[in-house]
């Protein structure tokens, strides 16, 4: 097995990926011969990125709202400081829970501080499943709003970035 | 979209296999072949169903720093800040949601002094204050949508 990629090699697969996977049957390969490597040195800097955590998966990214994801909720809790972990733990694996992030309150505006995002198809099915969610957990009396989106003006990643960027991560 | 169509959404977005042969492993479990899912893959892409396909970099931890922020926009003013917020490159998402607090935005700088500066230029910019939430604990990132 030949040594890992060079630096230099390695930015330069970071770069070729921006635009995404090669759709061909050996993706790596058609990677390699692009940045003059193998096809087991390309794949092997590939799991070392994805055991470090530098992607999740190589995935997809969606147009939620060409599929029919028009419904989108964000849930704001308002969560005592000494349970939010646990809350947020729990929420976060709740099945249908896109993103679950603890945010600092901004009294007296803002007093909430567990986010987390639901995707549904029609408004009523995805309220109906937040409440139900938040009877399971026991949690329908904690201070809580349901913010939907009407509008999207604008959708991109982030064009600063110096590399891809990933899929939406709401901030 | 038929049946293949989703079946392939569905299986994509818990991650293609990093091996040599992504698409046969795949095929033997969609009982399809390489080819068919290629196509399928290449359509949806097209037809604008699937804007990316690829590994999501997680780009908080390649540097970068972010934020959600708020704004309560009075209604008469709704379109033209939000014309404001649309031309500057450090915007990434901007919703219109049903609250006081009616335009949420992420924000995506370079460093956490940029994320400070842009923050105070849309305040000026607008003349509105802004709730800036940047995250503070990560629970769950897994965006899923079964198809």
């Amino acid at each position: 097995m030949k040594p890992g990629l060079s630096p230099r090699q390695a930015l330069a697969l970071r770069r070729h990926l921006e635009a995404g996977l090669p759709r061909v049957s050996r993706p790596y390969q058609a990677l390699a011969e692009r940045i003059d490597a193998d096809e087991n040195q390309v794949l092997a800097q590939m799991r070392l990125w994805h055991e470090q955590g530098l992607f999740r998966r190589v995935g997809l990214v969606l147009n939620h709202r060409a599929l029919g994801f028009t419904a989108n909720a964000m849930l704001v809790l308002d969560v005592p400081d000494a349970l939010i972990d646990e809350v947020g733990q729990r929420l976060g694996r709740a099945h249908g829970i896109n993103l679950c992030y603890q945010r600092p309150r901004r009294l007296p505006q803002w007093r909430y501080n567990l986010f987390c995002m639901v995707h549904g198809r029609q408004r009523a099915q995805v309220e109906a499943q937040i409440q139900a969610l938040l009877e399971e957990h026991l949690l329908s009396d904690l201070p809580h709003q349901l913010l939907f989106s009407t509008h999207a003006f604008k959708q991109c990643g982030a064009r600063f970035a110096p590399s891809p960027t990933g899929a939406p991560t709401h901030g | 979209m038929d049946d293949l169509d989703r079946r392939l959404i569905n299986r994509l977005q818990l991650g293609l296999p990093l091996v040599r042969y992504p698409w046969q492993a795949l095929a033997a479990e969609l009982d399809s072949s390489s080819a068919e899912l290629l196509d399928r893959l290449h359509q949806l892409l097209e037809d604008g169903m699937l804007t990316r396909f690829g590994p999501m970099f997680d780009i908080e931890r390649l540097g970068g720093a972010f934020t959600l922020a708020a704004l309560a926009v009075p209604e008469e003013r709704f379109e033209a800040v939000a014309e404001q917020l649309h031309a500057l490159p450090e915007v990434a998402h901007n919703y219109r949601r049903e609250h006081t607090w009616n335009m949420w935005f992420v924000l995506g700088c370079t460093t956490e002094q940029g994320i400070a500066e842009t923050l105070q230029h849309i305040e000026t910019l607008t003349g509105l204050p802004l709730l800036n939430l940047p995250k503070e604990e990560t629970y769950h990132v897994g965006l899923y949508f079964p198809v």
